[in-house]
């Protein structure tokens, strides 16, 4: 295999501080060695019969890893299946994906994750890495076999979108993951407080008459599982952390060394409940988009590295699903292709986080999280490289999506900056003008 | 009698009524004036006029209701017009159908105009969006509830001569009624003062923010209303327990002979039923000379003619300026 040089382009590795003009070079699939660019602008001469791939004015990132992404095969293959919720995310820039377990059936054994992991490897794309179930049929009274499920590739567990409300199963799971120092990844909302909902509980659900999801639900629920977590001592990562109230609790937390980490997505950091006002499905969300002030909240969270990940929460849906009533349309997005874009939007153009913050979010936050050697572009890491132009105006098609579903708010609407190449192992997987060239 | 014979003096230019929320001072004044000038035409909705001969209205039903359909059919017969009823107890997925193709495929039966009722909020929107005819809300979910708004309002203003001024009390379930939505923003567009009255578990929070005042306390407000509108407990839309009881209702918010004393001489009660006798209100203030519960029922139907009449009005006049 012929080396690769990545030529020209800003090098950012937030996992060591790097953000500077350089050559990286690429042998066997791994990083071999970073070459900077002096400060008069020279450079150390590219060997001849490298495959070199011009990156100047554009961005070189470890490649993007995503903690939550549903998959929807078995069981749901109208919405979703590996390979093309694989290709989705090569699309969108992210090299790496761990699977949610919430197929059907549920990822509560070893040979259903087994079976992700094999389906990953005919597709061929991105890194994917099953999350196995916390408890049986996401149920929440019964442990799943979790020692069987990190046999079977599990790098964490999670219950999807079921919180586990009952505290004692919460607590056992947190103690018994301490074994495998795997981390929990908790859908942290009081069910009680979440049912029939269908947006964020605040004027805009009292003038359109819907029923609301208050901040509470989730604050709660965050609380606890931070008492849970000091208790045992075992790792619970939150899931969608949307309100300013979890957000202050987490710091406080993380602050008193607690392990809790946290995620949110790029769609709750750009959108309020006021996208509810024409009844669309397809900003229905669980949890629900809320307001301007805890958007500001989760801002602050990003900039002080409370919250540690950025996850596009990806949930495709098929057309049909979301073309009913408001309270029988499911909940989510399918959000692989825009994550990025609307990060972009909501953070680097108002000036919320450089591209290194942003980019850590993206990359070596979530990896510390799950365990992952990859996130950073050290030399013997493995060759996962997201190239972006940071300039690039595009408009969102969702029609033209990798993806099965195109169910995304952001249809038709204009952004700026895109992935345009996705490296895994060394090898080009996607490319946005060749579509997904294989190099 | 043909559309241009109609008084229409105020602007209109609406394909759809989907809710009082979007509508304009003059616009709700237009409705109102029309529905005065029906009632003299049709000699209170007893006569028939053939302003919408050749038209179709579909009555699509999601949602159970003997008044509002019965009054809805009622109204388009009555300006000559085809009705078909199309009733479904449940949401269209337990068919296995979505809601938006039952609704394309009845419009193919040749449909000018839809009226719709649906427990979930949005869903005549949903229609408006998806089909080519016009829409008329009946009832969304706890949203809105547009003629019944009107009616409400309509009401008031031939019994009191005004809407402008009047202090209006909206008692009893406001979260979960629409009729409430309605009603407050009917009201505070045409100038009155508005306040929701009821259990402190059924009045949001941020309810004010529309303009309205709150109060818990009905015999606080009762010497200063000029009207109340006593909305129906609406028991099945309640999840769990909003109240303890029934009886610690009726004794905080019901109607009786004690609070009608207390109140002023010329006060209009008025509840848009079905009414719960002895709950929202005692059969002696039901039916005692305050109530003008029965208009509201006549006033419905004209209210209704008088919608119909103006959306007809404006699709025909699309239509020929497209042809």
């Amino acid at each position: 295999m012929t080396d690769m040089w990545i030529t020209g382009g800003r090098v950012i590795d937030p996992s060591v501080g790097l953000d500077a003009i350089a050559d990286l070079q690429i042998s066997d699939g791994k990083i071999a060695a970073l070459h900077l660019h002096a400060d008069s602008g020279s450079s150390q001469p590219v060997p001849a019969g490298v495959h070199i791939v011009e990156a100047t004015g554009l961005i070189v990132s470890p490649g993007l890893i995503d903690l939550h992404v549903s998959l929807r095969e078995p069981g749901f293959e109208e919405d979703e299946v590996t390979e093309t919720g694989t290709a989705a995310a090569l699309a969108g820039g992210f090299c790496t994906i761990a699977a949610q377990s919430d197929t059907s059936p549920v990822v509560d054994n070893r040979s259903a994750a087994e079976f992700i992991r094999l389906q990953a490897d005919r597709a061929g794309n991105c890194r994917v890495h099953p999350l196995g179930a916390v408890t049986r049929q996401h149920e929440g009274a019964e442990l799943a076999e979790i020692g069987q499920l990190v046999a079977g590739g599990a790098v964490a567990f999670s219950d999807a979108k079921n919180p586990i409300s009952n505290s004692e199963v919460m607590r056992r799971a947190l103690e018994y993951t301490r074994m495998f120092d795997r981390p929990i990844l908790h859908f942290s909302m009081v069910p009680e407080l979440m049912e029939g909902g269908v947006m964020h509980e605040g004027f805009e659900a009292t003038r359109l008459g819907l029923r609301g999801i208050p901040a509470a639900a989730q604050d709660i629920m965050t609380g606890r599982d931070i008492a849970l977590a000091e208790l045992t001592e075992g790792r619970v990562h939150l899931m969608c952390v949307t309100t300013k109230g979890s957000v202050e609790q987490i710091r406080k937390a993380r602050s008193r060394g607690i392990r809790v980490t946290a995620d949110v997505t790029p769609h709750h950091l750009l959108l309020t409940d006021q996208v509810m006002s024409t009844f669309d499905t397809l900003c229905k969300c669980n949890p629900p988009f809320r307001t301007q002030d805890h958007i500001d909240a989760l801002i602050e969270g990003l900039q002080d590295g409370t919250i540690s990940a950025i996850s596009s929460d990806h949930q495709p849906h098929a057309f049909e699903k979301k073309q009913v009533e408001l309270d029988a349309a499911p909940f989510g997005i399918c959000s692989l292709e825009t994550a990025l874009a609307v990060c972009i939007r909501a953070l680097i153009e108002p000036g919320h986080l450089t591209w290194s913050q942003l980019l850590a979010a993206l990359t070596s936050g979530p990896a510390e999280i799950l365990g992952l050697p990859s996130g950073n572009l050290r030399p013997g890491s493995p060759a996962d490289i997201t190239i972006i132009d940071p300039g690039l105006e595009w408009t969102v098609d969702a029609r033209a999506f990798q993806s099965r579903s195109r169910n995304t708010p952001f249809h038709r609407q204009q952004f700026r900056g895109r992935a345009v190449t996705t490296i895994v192992d060394g090898q080009i997987r996607w490319n946005l003008n060749q579509d997904s060239a294989r190099g | 009698m043909q559309f241009n014979d109609l008084p229409v003096t105020g602007p209109w230019g609406e394909r759809h009524l989907l809710g009082l929320e979007t509508l304009s001072r003059d616009q709700l004044t237009t409705i109102l004036d029309l529905a005065d000038y029906l009632r003299e035409q049709t000699e209170n909705g007893t006569r028939r006029l053939e302003l919408l001969r050749g038209l179709v209205v579909a009555n699509l039903f999601f949602e159970n209701s003997t008044r509002t359909r019965t009054s809805f059919s009622l109204a388009a017969r009555r300006l000559g017009a085809d009705t078909v009823d199309f009733t479904a107890s449940s949401s269209s997925l337990s068919k296995g159908e979505t809601f938006i193709d039952t609704a394309r495929t009845i419009e193919a039966m040749g449909v000018d105009m839809v009226i719709c009722r649906h427990r979930t909020p949005g869903a005549p929107h949903l229609l408006a969006e998806h089909l080519t005819s016009c829409v008329l809300n009946a009832g969304d979910g706890t949203h809105e509830h547009p003629t019944q708004g009107l009616l409400d309002i309509f009401t008031i203003r031939r019994h009191l001569g005004r809407i402008e001024g009047l202090t209006v009390a909206l008692v009893g379930d406001i979260r979960h009624s629409r009729v409430a939505r309605s009603n407050i923003h009917g009201l505070l567009k045409l100038g009155a003062r508005v306040i929701v009255c009821g259990p402190s578990t059924l009045i949001p929070a941020n309810i004010s923010r529309l303009g309205v005042e709150v109060a818990w306390d009905f015999d606080a407000i009762l010497p200063e209303v000029d009207c109340v509108n006593l909305l129906r407990v609406q028991f099945e839309r309640q999840r769990g327990a909003f109240f303890p009881s029934i009886a610690e209702y009726a004794s905080l918010f019901g109607m009786n002979g004690k609070r009608i004393r207390r109140a002023k001489k010329d006060l209009l009660v008025l509840a848009p039923g079905p009414i719960n006798r002895g709950v929202e209100l005692t059969p002696e203030v039901a039916d005692g000379p305050h109530s003008v519960i029965l208009d509201q029922v006549t006033n419905g139907l004209l209210i209704r003619m008088a919608c119909l009449s103006l959306l007809a009005r404006e699709r025909t006049a699309t239509q020929a300026g497209i042809s």
